[in-house]
């Protein structure tokens, strides 16, 4: 069985308010029930409404990924009440900031510094234990595995790959294809060039065929250009990326914070007529806060 | 040996860059639309730069599962940001002095490595190799040296006497090296790229560039750094303290079929690539 629950679909920010009720406001978290195993991506605000729903599961054991330390994946850790209560046990996963040499557990312990949270990490609970994670290493949860994709962002950002017996699906967490930092006339366009494909092709390989693929799509093909090097992908890229690796579903996820309900919809049409032939697969979906889909 | 090898991994990490690379990086990197290529130039200008973000890339706890050879490729594996904010925390260490013990201009010094890097590459296209492959070559020229710079700065008074031993008695500097110091600039360098887990070729190149017999590691991009590494002096362009001309080893000159006055003379561009060089630290 492999089973997964937005928990927040916002990127950057959380947005409540009128204008997101359909969607969301929350910022990323993705619930998943794989066999007996609770596996959670990620710990933006989305993380807090998913605490409140596991009491009945106390004493809980569960396996938190994070794909990157930007705030809006990891806002809500702090507020991941499992973490207070004796007997939960929890593992923290992620990977190791080459710049700092941070790991998840540094960041966890600065979020819950003096200045910023009354209880300090020593205080916690509940058993925890942090894994600092190398790339594409194979991490066995029963009869889960979840591997990690190193992707594309301004932050270290490892995409996750969760396979349950037949059933698959693959985040990016934040994702934008590298793109040419040389113009075509200059000498090193060509190299920079094959890297890009390298790069490309080892992602791929990577998701090949996966059940569902769930991508950063925080922008429309016309605003892509202004924010170009931001880390985050386009409807284009999402949907070129669903295409080539070959997945059924696809959801478009890291809905930006201006964009009302309304015009998220109208530019998932947009780009969904823009695509010239419509093959059964990849199916694509809006990604929507509470919004359960079973593989 | 051993404990001075354990002494110097420690202080290497706190080892800075060249002033002029420092400088561009944090003036670059202060602008909201520095261009990424321009980044990527200053550091595959800069031995120290180079040598620390390969490293960084290439370390065991961030685990990439491939050898990151380049800053290009670096780039497109980790991302422009990382690559950025690692030569920013590397331009924030300070900077090498303008002059090294015994009066070493660091700046001939980088002419040197620089000049070493572009003849490297031009030898290695001259035996075929394809343009991503002469990125290699011109690593392997660029840090061939680095030991020297870890001696000179945190070495000074050992590194001195050798550099007065090679003017006064004549001796290389690697045998001035190895009376002073205990161990010579390749073997350091081989040893630090080693364990920074540098990709296995650079590592060679560092290690072997003075080797005149023929190893069994020998490859062409450790041929090509030797031939770099003498006709740069030959031409005498830059200097990094070694006053004896070595001459050209004898299973280098047969991968080429032919000595070194000859080969100097059949790399075209060479003046040129070297101008190119010079103008590009001169900014
Ligand atoms: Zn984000
Ligand atoms: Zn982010």
């Amino acid at each position: 069985m492999l089973q997964f629950t937005f928990r927040g679909v916002r990127g950057s920010i959380a947005s409540p308010g009128s204008k997101t009720v359909k969607y969301g406001g929350n910022t990323t978290c993705i619930e998943v029930r794989a066999g007996d195993e609770l596996i959670i991506l990620d710990a933006g605000t989305g993380i807090f409404p998913l605490s409140q729903t596991l009491f009945p599961e106390f004493p809980l054991t569960c396996h938190i990924f994070i794909t990157h330390t930007h705030w809006d994946h990891i806002q809500g850790l702090p507020f991941f009440i499992p973490m207070f209560v004796a007997g939960n046990s929890i593992k923290i996963y992620g990977g190791q900031d080459p710049v700092t040499g941070n790991n998840v557990q540094d960041v966890l312990s600065r979020q819950l510094e003096y200045a910023f949270f009354p209880i300090r990490e020593a205080e916690l609970s509940a058993d925890l234990e942090y894994i600092s994670l190398s790339e594409n290493q194979v991490t066995n949860i029963g009869n889960v595995e979840v591997v990690n994709v190193l992707m594309n962002h301004p932050a270290i950002d490892y995409g996750y790959k969760v396979t349950c017996g037949n059933k698959s699906l693959f985040f990016t967490g934040d994702h934008e294809w590298p793109y040419n930092i040389y113009d075509p006339e200059d000498d090193d366009y060509r190299l920079f060039e094959d890297h890009i494909a390298q790069k490309r092709k080892s992602i791929i390989d990577m998701i090949k065929e996966v059940d569902v693929l769930i991508v950063d799509t925080a922008y429309t093909d016309d605003e892509y250009p202004a924010k170009k090097g931001w880390g985050h992908g386009s409807f284009s890229s999402s949907i070129a990326m669903a295409q080539e690796a070959g997945v059924k579903h696809c959801f478009f996820t890291h809905h930006e914070p201006t964009r009302s309900d309304e015009s998220l919809e109208k530019i998932f049409k947009e780009a969904l007529d823009k695509c010239p032939n419509k093959p059964e697969y990849p199916k694509f979906y809006l990604a929507q806060e509470a919004f359960t889909f079973k593989i | 040996m051993g404990d001075l090898h354990q002494q110097l991994v420690q202080m290497v990490d706190k080892m800075p860059a060249f002033p002029g690379s420092v400088n561009k990086v944090l003036q670059m990197t202060s602008a909201i639309d520095c261009a990424p290529k321009d980044l990527v130039q200053v550091i595959e200008h800069d031995p120290v730069m180079m040598a620390k973000i390969l490293k960084l890339v290439n370390s065991a706890y961030f685990g990439l599962s491939r050898e990151i050879t380049s800053i290009k490729h670096g780039v497109v594996f980790v991302g422009l940001n990382t690559i950025k904010n690692l030569a920013i925390s590397i331009a924030t260490m300070g900077m090498l002095p303008k002059t090294g013990p015994a009066g070493l201009s660091m700046n001939e010094f980088l002419l040197h490595s620089l000049g070493t890097a572009s003849i490297a590459k031009l030898l290695g296209k001259q035996l075929g190799v394809t343009s991503d492959k002469a990125t290699d070559y011109f690593v392997g020229g660029l840090l061939h040296d680095i030991g020297k710079v870890v001696f000179t700065q945190f070495m000074p008074q050992e590194m001195e006497r050798a550099l007065k031993r090679v003017e006064v008695e004549g001796i290389s500097l690697p045998v001035a090296e190895m009376i002073e110091i205990g161990a010579d600039h390749a073997q350091l360098g081989g040893m630090l790229a080693e364990k920074w887990q540098l990709p296995h070729a650079l590592v060679t190149c560092i290690k072997e560039h003075h080797s005149a017999e023929l190893k069994d590691d020998s490859n062409k991009v450790l041929d090509c750094v030797i031939a770099a590494n003498i006709i740069v002096k030959q031409v005498g362009f830059g200097s990094a303290g070694n006053l004896i001309e070595d001459r050209l080893p004898d299973h280098v000159s047969a991968r080429f079929g032919m000595g070194l006055d000859e080969l100097q003379d059949s790399i075209r561009n060479l003046d040129e690539e070297l101008e190119k060089a010079t103008a590009f630290i001169r900014v």
